[in-house]
């Protein structure tokens, strides 16, 4: 389990590191934070010609409130977001989900951009950027351009990204108004990527009834999977446990999951369910407490 | 094809190395191969097992998920960091002694630092649940112990991190 | 002072803690070159050509070898265990020559500069496979028309063995009850967390090999070795240090282990292989698939009285380790039960897989799982508590030593030798609160909770022989050291022994130097495995220990011109009883007893010079370990997940030399039998193509998933060994599936679901039987009442 050769860049800046991997067409790869690329390449199943290395480029690790978004660069570590008050102000939905991302060691060096641009589908960060109704701001060789996450994610380890892009920054942006979050996965061990799991971001509007509602599945399809119909069937409804019930049952309408090793589609299909219903409860109580 | 080997200048438990190395030569080789420090442990070398555990710059990282170039400036601490400049065990490795929290000791030195990096940015490491404590330790494996005594050890050692803390401050 | 008994930290500890210690993959002689292993990707396949040209011009490779290229070393593994039932004694080639049958098996051994270069030239080398049918499943391959393995064993039938007492089929027809089932274990793999690793360095000056290995048998490899290289047992020193954890598969000889050693004495240089995590799980034997038939018949108070179990094993590609598992698995069935007949039989199947060996439990988890699970069965039949049937059923105190007729394989008998079993029962039940948890599951089931309880007993078989030895030596320089066959993989083994020679030798345990593993410090004896180190080193060490220091007392007895019998070992001396003044310190002695000069006049039939002595302990026959684990858990029957919420061991090892030791073998024990019965589960699919190759897909649990856990000793002296003890190695590992998978199902009550597999792989599993048992009941869609 050793890495073939490859050749190793470390840029300074976004604009070298864009040039770079322009230099080797198609066979050079950024790495990030490495905690799946690495593995990857010891087991030969990646072996990029060339790698150009993130980590030196400071434009891309930043943590800021903006005027109508937080900001957050690409490299900043999945670590800094659990730590961070701004998040736990604006963005709460993260500090739900990151306790489920690996393990201390592995948020210390992972990524957010990291974690967005591989689109594991059972990965937790995507489902929040996605419940967060993320923007992305992909830099390429004519200069900026955003996507939104419904745009981002483009399937099964995929993304919007072209092979000479990197992506720069995730914008989420402000949900004014008090907003309740539910955030569940189930996975074998603690740490380990979901074998379903689901998110959620529900608000009142002054008539007591849902004048927002987002929902969330992960796991259960090529990525994640933002339940549309179900949120319109939300909106202008008051709280009840039956309205959950049917929320969760549209959500899982139009998944499709997959079997593997670890669970079978239908396990994944009704869990996916009880859980989506359970974060819509939880975040309906955040509401009530809040 | 791959172009030479590249030099790389760092600071480990202290000390400052050099050495020229290829690209591809994985961060825990270089500490265990090239600077025969090895009490770093190899076990997966896909990051799941833990054993491999570094400090660089103060965060624990698998050092089998970094390359040594991008070390590059870095300051590490190895399991061999740890101990007093007398050589003496750390409070943290004194309880893991009392509470036979080692048995194979493969494990031992990615525990060690984990646990370090968790009790030194918990000051209450103390007053944790257990659930807390183990979620802390859930990064790396141990296939001898159970686990009971790691934990039994690491609250242990809390309050020698919090003084040590207060001291820091003062 | 005594020291047995005294929970003493650790002595080898602070080196371990400090990162010094000294694990084979540590070892780096100067010129070393590293090894890698081409490893076949097929499960079945012939060989058609094999080109390593390529490979050979790569800058920095050193060798390449291919069957073909072995010259002057035996090209076939050795039968580790032979035994009369294996009708088919197949071992395999040092690199497979014409077929290849099981994915990871050795075709091409690469030695390079580095690793990463070695791992460049095995892509380099082309090997032209034509693919043969794979036998994959252990049913497949073990039925009529299954594809076979080795040409020459058209029903993949390896050997079989029948054995039991009584008349089975007569007790079963004569039952008043009956019941039958299949209980289906699957393949789990130890996965000590330091892989295997060889260093070898031939020095051709003295002609003398030095093989670093993370063996568990030592002297054993070293006898192999050197039959496999040619070479007298005096040229081979096998150093076993630090062993990164064993659990039964480094006790194995591999292909790896001679490449190494014979590449060293080919190319003249140090050559070190390293297995990698990968190929951990292709190229290191796992344990099992069993699949059991069980019938057993019964009368309405629930005891037993005769069990029919025909099971199949399965053995892998080969069969180096023999019959060992299943014999050990039909050994173990009746738990700690009295049954009036038993018949078992079980044949040993081929399949295109890694060869299996035994892993912490050997077998005995299998056993454990069945028996203990027929007893939640007849509860279940009868209406009864799963507790009460086993009150019923356990051998009882007074009948003690109770035997089975039947003979183990060390040639000695089945039998319970001391011990409490019911008072055992009413302790794990009392500390996991059974009774309380089933007043209050009623109304936690109207919450929508729900909660279980269950108790599950195992028993083993411990200590057996043939034999090990131990060295004790004082040195004339003032240091203690003891030398032992039997390493250690984190026993703890240079504590415990140390401090049974303290006792002996009158001194502090810290004084003592325990070497284990070293071929060059003590060459007589077996290995680690089936829990025998404590019992079977540690009475060689008292026995030394007692040799020294008699020989210390007659010594001294000269030199202070006093009766032996009136002197005594203590704070490091030889000293007159109760007049501590006079005497003389151990090293002293040590001195006297190998003068350079002058007159020793003793018998010259029984002389021997210095304080030194072997001792060596043959027990006539094992130990009994035993306890029950007890487990309390609660399911979310919505997802399938398990929270375990009280986990207890009560157990009997005999005299516990090292509380803290003792109790860090069962919990970790415990731990490992969490993983087996929930989460690992070593995969194939019908090709025979591994699916669990990585740790993200072959399931270790953490921190998070195990919980606490208490333990209780319950000490029974063994009477067949002066220490009293039994072995505890594999003991805490044992029942851990029957007693979570009882506590489950006793969650699931409402739902009537079953589990007759282990491992219960996950919330999945729990799911699929909940939907399974009330399908079965004609339940449409079976969601959980109450909140979810």
């Amino acid at each position: 389990m050793k890495p073939a050769a490859f050749v190793y860049r470390a840029p300074a800046s976004l604009p070298e590191a864009l040039a770079q991997l322009r230099e080797f067409g198609g066979d050079a790869r950024v790495i990030a934070g490495g905690q799946t690329l690495v593995p990857a390449m010891s087991m030969r199943l990646a072996r990029p010609a060339a790698l150009i290395d993130l980590n030196g480029v400071a434009e891309l690790a930043f943590l800021r409130a903006g005027a109508d978004a937080i900001e957050i660069g690409a490299m900043t570590r999945q670590r800094t977001l659990e730590r961070s008050a701004e998040i736990g102000r604006h963005a709460r939905l993260f500090h739900l989900a990151l306790p489920h991302v690996a393990h201390f060691q592995i948020r210390n060096r992972g990524t957010f951009g990291g974690s967005l641009c591989h689109n594991d589908p059972a990965a937790e960060l995507p489902a929040v950027a996605a419940a967060l109704s993320a923007e992305f701001v992909i830099a390429g060789a004519s200069g900026d351009r955003t996507v939104g996450a419904d745009g981002f994610f483009a399937g099964l380890l995929s993304t919007a990204l072209e092979p000479d892009e990197i992506l720069r920054a995730i914008r989420i942006p402000y949900l004014p108004g008090s907003c309740g979050f539910g955030f569940a996965e189930v996975a074998r061990r603690h740490g380990d990527f979901a074998l379903a799991g689901a998110a959620a971001v529900l608000r009142l509007g002054g008539d007591g009834t849902l004048d927002l509602a987002r929902l969330v599945l992960f796991g259960v399809d090529d990525g994640p999977v933002r339940a549309h119909a179900a949120e319109a069937a939300m909106l202008g409804e008051r709280p009840s446990d039956d309205l959950w019930s049917a929320a969760a049952a549209a959500a899982v309408a139009g998944i499709s999951p997959v079997a593997d090793l670890h669970a079978s589609a239908l396990y994944r299909r009704e869990v996916a369910e009880t859980l989506a219903r359970r974060v819509l409860r939880q975040a309906a109580a955040e509401l009530r407490d809040g | 094809m791959a172009d030479g080997k590249v030099a790389v200048a760092l600071t480990v438990n202290g000390e400052r190395r050099e050495a020229l190395v290829e690209p591809r030569l994985l961060l825990s080789d270089f500490i265990r191969h090239v600077l025969r420090l090895t009490g770093t442990h190899v076990g997966c070398e896909h990051g799941v097992c833990g054993a491999c555990t570094v400090l660089v710059d103060g965060a624990a990282c698998r050092s089998c998920l970094l390359f040594a170039v991008q070390a590059n400036g870095a300051e590490i601490v190895t399991v061999e960091g740890l101990a007093g400049p007398d050589g003496a065990l750390a409070p943290l490795q004194q309880a893991f002694r009392d509470c036979h929290a080692l048995q194979c000791g493969y494990c031992t030195p990615g525990f060690l630092i984990s646990a370090h990096a968790f009790l030194r940015d918990t000051p209450d490491a103390a007053e944790r649940s257990d659930a807390e404590i183990r979620s802390a330790l859930s990064g790396n494996l141990c296939r001898c112990t159970g686990y009971q005594a790691i934990v039994k050890a690491v609250r242990q050692a809390a309050p020698a991190y919090r003084e040590a803390g207060l001291e820091e401050r003062r | 002072m005594t020291h047995v008994g005294s929970p003493l930290p650790r002595l080898e500890d602070a080196r371990l803690l400090a990162g010094r210690g000294r694990f084979t993959d540590d070892v780096h002689p100067d010129g070393l070159l590293e090894a890698h292993v081409l490893r076949s990707p097929h499960g079945h396949a012939r060989i058609a050509r094999i080109d390593a040209a390529a490979a050979r011009a790569l800058p920095g490779v050193v060798a390449v070898f291919t069957f073909d290229d072995l010259v002057g070393v035996e090209r076939q593994m050795p039968m580790i265990l032979p035994d009369r039932r294996i009708l088919h004694p197949k071992t395999q080639l040092l690199l497979a020559a014409e077929v290849v049958r099981y994915v990871g098996e050795p075709v091409a051994f690469v030695v390079a500069e580095t690793r990463y270069l070695a791992e460049d030239a095995a892509e380099l080398i082309e090997v032209a496979y034509e693919p043969l049918p794979a036998a994959s499943a252990l049913a497949d391959a073990a039925s009529p028309g299954g594809r076979p393995v080795h040409a020459d064993v058209p029903d993949n039938v390896a050997g079989a063995d029948e054995i039991g007492f009584g008349d089975a089929a007569a007790a079963l027809a004569a039952s008043p009850r009956r019941l039958r089932r299949r209980f289906d274990l699957a393949r789990g793999h130890a996965q000590p967390l330091e892989p295997r690793a060889t260093v070898a360095r031939f020095d051709a000056d003295t002609d003398l090999l030095t093989v670093w290995d993370t063996t568990q048998g030592p002297i054993p490899a070293r006898a192999a070795l050197a039959a496999m290289l040619g070479l007298g047992i005096d040229q081979v020193r096998v150093i076993a240090g630090d062993i990164g954890g064993g659990f039964g598969p480094k006790m194995v000889l591999y292909p790896e282990e001679v490449l190494v050693a014979h590449a060293a004495m080919r190319l003249g240089r140090p050559v070190k292989w390293v297995e990698d995590r990968m190929e951990s799980f292709v190229a290191t034997a796992s344990e099992r698939e069993q699949i059991h038939e069980v019938e057993v018949g019964f009368d309405e108070e629930g005891r037993l009285l005769g069990l029919v179990d025909h099971f199949w094993y399965e053995t892998g590609a080969y069969i180096p380790y023999g019959l060992n598992t299943p014999f050990v698995t039909t050994m173990h069935l009746l738990g700690l039960y009295r049954v009036p007949a038993l018949a078992v039989s079980f044949q040993a199947v081929f399949t295109n897989r890694m060869f299996v060996c035994p892993y912490r439990g050997a077998g005995r988890p299998y056993s454990a799982f069945v028996i203990e699970r027929i007893m939640d069965l007849i509860a279940r039949e009868l209406g009864l508590e799963p507790a009460e049937v086993r009150r019923r059923n356990l051998i009882p105190p007074e009948a003690m030593p109770y035997r089975y007729p039947l003979t183990y394989w060390d040639g000695g008998p089945v039998e319970f030798d001391s011990g409490d079993y019911p008072g055992m029962l009413e302790e794990a039940l009392a500390r996991v609160g059974y009774r309380e948890i089933r007043a209050a599951q009623a109304a936690a089931r109207g919450e929508g909770r729900y909660v279980g309880v269950a108790a599950a007993a195992y028993c083993e078989i411990t200590g057996i022989g043939p034999y090990e030895g131990t060295r004790v030596r004082v040195q004339p320089g003032g240091r203690i050291t003891v030398a032992t066959g039997v390493g250690s993989q984190g026993q703890g083994h240079h504590t415990t022994l140390a401090q049974i020679v303290a006792d002996e030798l009158g001194v502090a345990p810290e004084r003592i130097e325990v070497t284990v593993g070293d071929t060059a410090q003590f060459d007589w004896g077996i290995g680690s495995f089936a829990s025998r180190g404590a019992v079977t080193a540690g009475n060689a060490a008292r026995i030394a220990a007692r040799k020294v220091a008699r020989q210390a007392r007659e010594w001294a007895s000269e030199m202070l011109e006093v009766d032996a019998g009136d002197l005594e070992l203590a704070e490091g001396s030889v000293r007159l009883k109760g007049v501590p003044e006079v005497g003389v310190p151990l090293e002293e002695i040590a001195r006297r007893a190998d003068p350079a000069r002058g007159r020793i006049g003793r018998d010259p039939e029984t002389f021997r010079p210095g304080l030194e002595a072997d001792g060596f302990f043959n027990p006539a026959q094992g130990t009994m370990g035993a306890g029950f684990h007890a487990c309390a858990v609660e399911v979310d029957p919505s997802t399938g997940t398990v929270a375990i919420l009280k986990y207890v061991v009560v157990h009997d090892c005999g005299t516990v030399i090292n509380p803290l030791i003792v109790e860090g073998q069962v919990v970790g024990g415990a731990a490992l039998g969490i993983g087996g019965a929930f989460y690992e589960r070593v995969a194939y699919d019908e090709e025979a193509q591994l699916l669990t190759s990585t740790y993200m897909d072959y399931l270790i649990p953490t921190a998070s998933e195990v919980p606490a856990i208490d333990v209780v000793h319950f000490e029974s002296r063994s009477p067949h060994n002066p220490l009293g003890v039994k072995g505890v190695g594999e003991a805490g590992t044992l029942p851990v599936a029957p007693a979570l998978v009882g506590a489950i199902e006793d969650a699931l009550a409402p739902f009537g679901a079953t589990f007759m597999t282990m491992p219960l792989a996950g919330p999945d599993a729990v799911r699929a039987a909940i939907r399974a048992a009330c399908a079965a009941r004609g339940e449409e869609g079976c969601r959980a009442s109450g909140p979810v």
